[in-house]
């Protein structure tokens, strides 16, 4: 897959994104020059301060945003609207309330084709898949509950298997294990690197969490807050399969301590410019 | 009695309370009967009229659910053209609300003269006075989307029609709800109002003919026919509410 010939599968060539035609014109843009080649099935974190263009990178990389310079390619094509081999979940699980979890899960397949022309008639079999992704995750006996009857880390297992039931290529994360407690946090860790293992998808993970960046990823970005840059990127090279374990050796605290220096220059940066 | 019991025996025991307060105070200071009229005296008139008070309300109530009916479908079909569309909203709303300021008692002599003395009027002026909280919860339900949710959406190619349909509809069906048992009391004061100047039938009606003859007892046993059917009503809607709508209530206390 690492061939020199393959095209990328996630390709950002200069790109600049200002949101409106009067912030352009001033200059000033939400994300500045993004350069970015990711393998196919390359797991990419990007890390970064609030409000520093992550979600806007994320837009871009879906298609629900156009750039105002610069190209993107995925999957060896220009992107020219929403993507549909991509599935997103963010931080608020967001799933519907008068649903139950497995008809939560199956709300893309309504959507999405070529599900949705079948659904009527798939609908069994579709339903079986929903299941089969719900017990994966450890959802096993609530898929007929409602989200609401969940905890926060089972609404956010659940709200994963919908950006997954309709198998994309790519999947978007922008913080989803922000709101948990720090054990369920690497529960979910583990599922969604598992789930990745298992079907080498593409994945963006946006986080807070050095130590999760590190964990899960394969290459991990940084991102400057205003402008919103990619200011390092770092392979984490340690041996897969990584278990826990892994986030207690030295070479883990490394990599995760250096790029926390990282971030804490580019915060003095800034700092010394606005004083 | 524990608290629960309390609570659900309490509205009938404040009424009880308010009915012998009243008959008190009517008693112990000998109020005439013509001007302020005791519960003992409404009952006795009540009993009298029944057939004639049955016969008003029936009109009442059915003038009321057909003006009603056509605030439902009206107030539906603008909440969905306001709350699917930004360019509507801006355009509609600012109408609405001053629309929804106008006394609807005022439009009454206007649909004498469009429709003459009859049913029209008090349907078309109960339609008016209850349709605008349909038609705002409607729209708040469907304007209210998570911004999350829609990019999760959009991004799979769901066109706005999806979106509204899967999500903004069953979404705002609690506040549908809600509205209904907010637009139904309303109608009835619609109707009541419009009778009053504009029909020979019906509780308005009654109201202005037994106060006129100063037949007070019979007048508040107009005005709590119109009571008890409101309520009637609300009730309805709200357990029709509750039961088709229950995710939304979830309340701590259920568990």
């Amino acid at each position: 897959m690492s061939d020199a010939a393959t095209p990328w599968f996630v390709d950002f060539s200069d790109v600049w994104l200002a949101y409106n035609e009067e912030l352009l014109q001033k200059n000033q843009f939400a994300v500045e020059a993004i350069d970015l080649k990711v393998r196919k099935g390359e797991f990419i974190a990007i890390v970064g301060p609030s409000g520093c263009g992550k979600s806007t990178f994320m837009k871009l990389a879906t298609g629900l945003k156009m750039p105002s310079m610069g190209k993107i390619h995925i999957d060896g094509k220009p992107v020219t609207g929403p993507l549909k081999i991509s599935g997103m979940a963010f931080q608020a699980s967001s799933l519907l309330p008068w649903r139950t979890t497995v008809d939560n899960v199956l709300l893309p397949l309504e959507i999405v084709e070529p599900y949705r022309s079948n659904f009527k008639q798939k609908r069994k079999e579709y339903e079986e898949r929903a299941r089969k992704l719900l017990q994966k995750v450890g959802l096993a006996g609530y898929e007929d509950k409602f989200p609401w009857q969940l905890s926060g880390g089972m609404q956010q297992r659940a709200s994963i298997c919908r950006a997954l039931i309709h198998e994309p290529k790519m999947l978007l994360l922008d913080e989803p294990f922000g709101a948990l407690d720090a054990f369920t946090r690497e529960e979910l860790w583990c599922i969604l690197r598992d789930l990745w293992t298992e079907q080498q998808f593409n994945v963006i993970l946006v986080t807070h969490d050095l130590r999760e960046s590190v964990f899960l990823a394969d290459t991990v970005y940084v991102m400057t807050k205003s402008p919103g840059r990619f200011e390092v990127r770092r392979e984490i090279d340690l041996p897969r399969p990584r278990d826990l374990e892994v986030t207690y050796t030295p070479e883990f605290t490394d990599i995760v301590h250096d790029l926390r220096g990282h971030i804490g220059a580019l915060r003095k940066a800034g700092a010394t410019i606005n004083q | 009695m524990n608290m629960k019991q309390v609570e659900r025996w309490s509205p009938w025991l404040l009424l009880v309370a308010v009915i012998a307060l009243w008959q008190i105070i009517c008693s112990a200071f000998n109020v005439s009967e013509f001007i302020f009229p005791s519960p003992v005296r409404i009952w006795d008139q009540f009993m009298e009229y029944r057939s004639l008070i049955a016969g008003h309300a029936w009109r009442t109530f059915w003038v009321t659910m057909v003006g009603f009916g056509i605030a439902i479908v009206v107030g539906v079909l603008l909440g969905f053209v306001i709350g699917s569309s930004r360019v509507a909203y801006a355009a509609i709303y600012p109408l609405m609300t001053a629309f929804n300021a106008l006394p609807k008692a005022a439009f009454v002599p206007i649909l004498v003269v469009w429709f003459g003395i009859g049913a029209g009027p008090a349907i078309l002026t109960a339609f008016l006075i209850s349709f605008f909280p349909i038609m705002v919860n409607i729209a708040t339900g469907l304007a209210t989307l998570e911004p999350e949710l829609e990019d999760v959406l959009r991004v799979l190619g769901a066109k706005r029609w999806d979106v509204l349909v899967k999500v903004g509809l069953p979404r705002s069906m609690p506040y549908f709800y809600g509205s209904l048992k907010v637009a139904i009391t309303l109608a009835f004061v619609g109707t009541t109002v419009s009778e009053m100047t504009a029909a020979n039938e019906g509780i308005g009606y009654l109201l202005i003919s037994a106060g006129s003859a100063m037949q007070m007892g019979l007048a508040f046993a107009g005005l709590l026919v119109v009571g008890a059917m409101a309520m009637a009503m609300y009730e309805l809607f709200s357990v029709i509410e509750n039961h088709t709508t229950a995710w939304a209530h979830r309340g701590s206390q259920n568990h």
